[in-house]
């Protein structure tokens, strides 16, 4: 196990050089210099703009600059951000719980949700329960986010009033208090995320299951006598469990994508409103560093689902 | 495949026999590939009645403009956010302007942003996947870590970061209306060809090896030909359906894009961006933006269900 979980770590290693390869391509190949401003800037000589430029090697061969940028991205120094006037890194790790958070959650709740209805559903194919949860993960797979956060506003905060529609970072409660207020303005964005990971996350159980249920040592468990109860949960979805976990990590992407929109629709402050303010401020550095910190996530993200792999079938880390 | 439960429940024998008349044996003989597939779609009642309100979709958008000839920016303050009235089916907004209207012309946009980012992903995905499935060996392997490495990269934050930097150089170049609609069409098209070039490489690796394709080998076809006429021919069901699956994603992604406020310009009303105005009118005007939101909904639907019944169709294979 701890020889497949260093092959796996190791691997992760360049995924993540290549997705910086990308995006520093993405950079370099992009219109328009970081120094324009100061080009424009009469109050600056063109003396010292070459001097900046000499000074962060902004003429050096490309391949030099990239080596530069990959290797200080790695030592933790993102630079500085020009609007907030702040390490990028400290404004980042200020936002980067509130994010984990909810989408921790919302991925918690999905599972959650996913599982059981997936399984249940399976067991009983055709039938009336399988027939209106397929028929709602259809529709939760095809209602995207923004929209369902809007209802969600429209019905919850607005037309009933029971939920605050904007998240607030500073709450001057405390106690008791403090974590139910914490815990109401929670609930729609993780509830908006959690549900639409649910609505794909029950197709593919239930495929899942469909397969597995049907396997020989899934009859012998039965023949043997296993109640129905202790077949499913210890043979069956266990099993079932393995593609679902591929699935998921795969669509990691996706959750940060509805992560984004759901910080955005409820003034969340985590690391994806911060990335459209400062899209909208024009502050590069820290576009650079949030979209290079969602890539780390997602390698981060499909590590764990390799460790949960070689858990789950202890066939696989023995290769 | 050892399954016997199809993955789809509009697929189990149950649901067909009550859609159409049963096919005759003999009329089942006479088929053709496409007639088949046809068949078995019609099967799909949910898969028919999304391509009913998609193509009432797309002629809406067509010919709608053209019907309805309110235009889409007059302004009139005394009119704002009205709800929906026999001067306005859908109500206005903020400026005054007519929500219907806006819709109908935005709607083009949103489609054909759906359709052409597909048609990229399409092709990209097949032309690496054919390459890969077909020299196989070293090239298959750096083809494959390439998909890979695509596959692991955040979709949405990096759309935002590239229409971040190239939107101001290709409005220059080519005009904002048309600039900012090539660069999303193309950006959402190239971050969506991995799992096409997935399934065709798959395609390839199984078809290469199979009697028709080494028959045509052995008569001396050239590569070429055994790629255009034998395999990709064959191949093709899956992608269809994926190709379908990807016109929702990319009508989702390019929705998400405006409605985060950096997609299409205000003059461009697409879905997205017709949501992202009435966002924060919520509380006075929901129909701003509840109309907009079903649209986009409906249209996903449509299309996933659409998808759903091709892949009963096209798919043999059991797919999620």
């Amino acid at each position: 196990m701890t020889k497949y979980l260093l092959r796996r770590v190791l691997i992760s290693i360049p995924v993540l050089a290549g997705i910086s390869l990308v995006l520093f391509t993405i950079l370099a190949l992009a219109p328009g210099d970081p120094f324009e401003e100061l080009a424009t800037n009469p109050n600056v000589p063109p003396e010292v703009r070459m001097n900046l430029r000499a000074q962060f090697g902004l003429d050096d061969p490309i391949a030099i600059r990239y080596l530069r940028w990959f290797t200080s991205m790695m030592k933790g120094d993102w630079g500085f951000s020009f609007v907030s006037r702040v390490n990028v890194d400290r404004l980042i790790l200020q936002r980067l719980p509130t994010t984990i958070l909810v989408i921790g959650s919302a991925q918690l709740l999905g599972l959650l949700i996913a599982i059981p209805i997936g399984v249940y559903s399976a067991t009983r194919p055709y039938s009336f329960f399988d027939q209106v949860a397929t028929t709602c993960a259809f529709l939760g797979f095809s209602l995207p986010t923004f929209f369902t956060g809007l209802l969600f506003i429209l019905f919850f905060s607005i037309y009933l009033d029971w939920l605050p529609f904007i998240y607030r970072a500073d709450i001057s409660a405390s106690g008791w208090r403090w974590w139910w207020e914490h815990i109401r303005q929670a609930i729609m964005p993780v509830a908006v995320l959690g549900l639409f990971q649910a609505s794909s996350m029950t197709r593919f159980m239930r495929s899942a299951v469909l397969d597995v249920i049907q396997l020989d040592y899934v009859r012998t468990a039965r023949a043997k006598g296993l109640a129905e109860r202790v077949t499913i949960a210890r043979h069956v979805v266990r099993n079932a469990l393995i593609p679902v976990v591929t699935l998921v990590a795969l669509q990691v992407p996706t959750i940060f994508a509805g992560a984004l929109i759901t910080e955005q629709i409820f003034r969340v402050p985590g690391i994806g409103s911060l990335l459209i303010s400062s899209i909208l401020a024009n502050d590069t550095p820290v576009i650079m560093a949030i979209t290079f910190v969602f890539s780390g996530l997602v390698v981060l993200f499909n590590l764990i689902a390799d460790i949960l792999y070689g858990w789950l079938d202890p066939r696989i880390s023995y290769r | 495949m050892a399954g016997s439960i199809p993955a789809s429940r509009t697929g189990s024998p149950a649901a067909g026999a009550f859609a159409g008349a049963p096919p005759t044996a003999a009329r089942r003989k006479s088929s053709s590939l496409t007639a088949e597939a046809w068949r078995r779609f019609r099967r799909h009642r949910l898969a028919l009645f999304g391509s009913v309100v998609l193509v009432l979709m797309v002629l809406a958008v067509l010919t709608g403009p053209l019907v309805y000839r309110v235009p889409i920016d007059e302004i009139d303050f005394k009119a704002k956010l009205k709800a929906p009235s026999w001067a306005h089916p859908l109500g206005t907004d903020d400026l005054g302007q007519d929500v219907l209207a806006r819709m109908l012309y935005g709607g083009r946009i949103s489609l054909a942003v759906g359709l052409s980012a597909m048609l990229i992903a399409i092709i990209a995905g097949t032309a690496v996947g054919a390459v890969a499935g077909f020299t196989g060996g070293y090239v298959d392997h750096a083809l494959m870590r390439v998909t890979d490495l695509f596959l692991s990269l955040p979709g949405l934050p990096l759309l935002l970061l590239i229409v971040y930097l190239f939107r101001d150089g290709l409005k220059k170049t080519l005009g904002p209306e048309i600039g900012v609609f090539v660069l999303i069409v193309a950006v959402i098209g190239g971050l969506r060809w991995m799992p096409v070039a997935r399934l065709v490489r798959a395609q390839f690796l199984s078809l290469r090896e199979k009697e028709f394709v080494e028959a045509a080998r052995g008569l001396g076809a050239a590569p070429l030909r055994q790629v255009l006429r034998h395999i990709l021919p064959n191949s093709v069901g899956p992608v269809i359906v994926a190709g379908t699956i990807d016109v929702a994603a990319a009508i989702i992604a390019e929705s998400s894009l405006s409605f985060l406020g950096l997609g299409f310009p205000p003059d461009i009303p697409t879905w997205g961006r017709i949501l992202f105005d009435a966002k924060d009118n919520l509380d006075f005007a929901p129909h701003w933006a509840l109309f907009p939101g079903t649209a986009i909904f409906l249209t996903v639907l449509s299309i996933n269900y659409i998808g759903d019944g091709l892949r009963d169709a096209l798919d043999p294979r059991k797919v999620l």
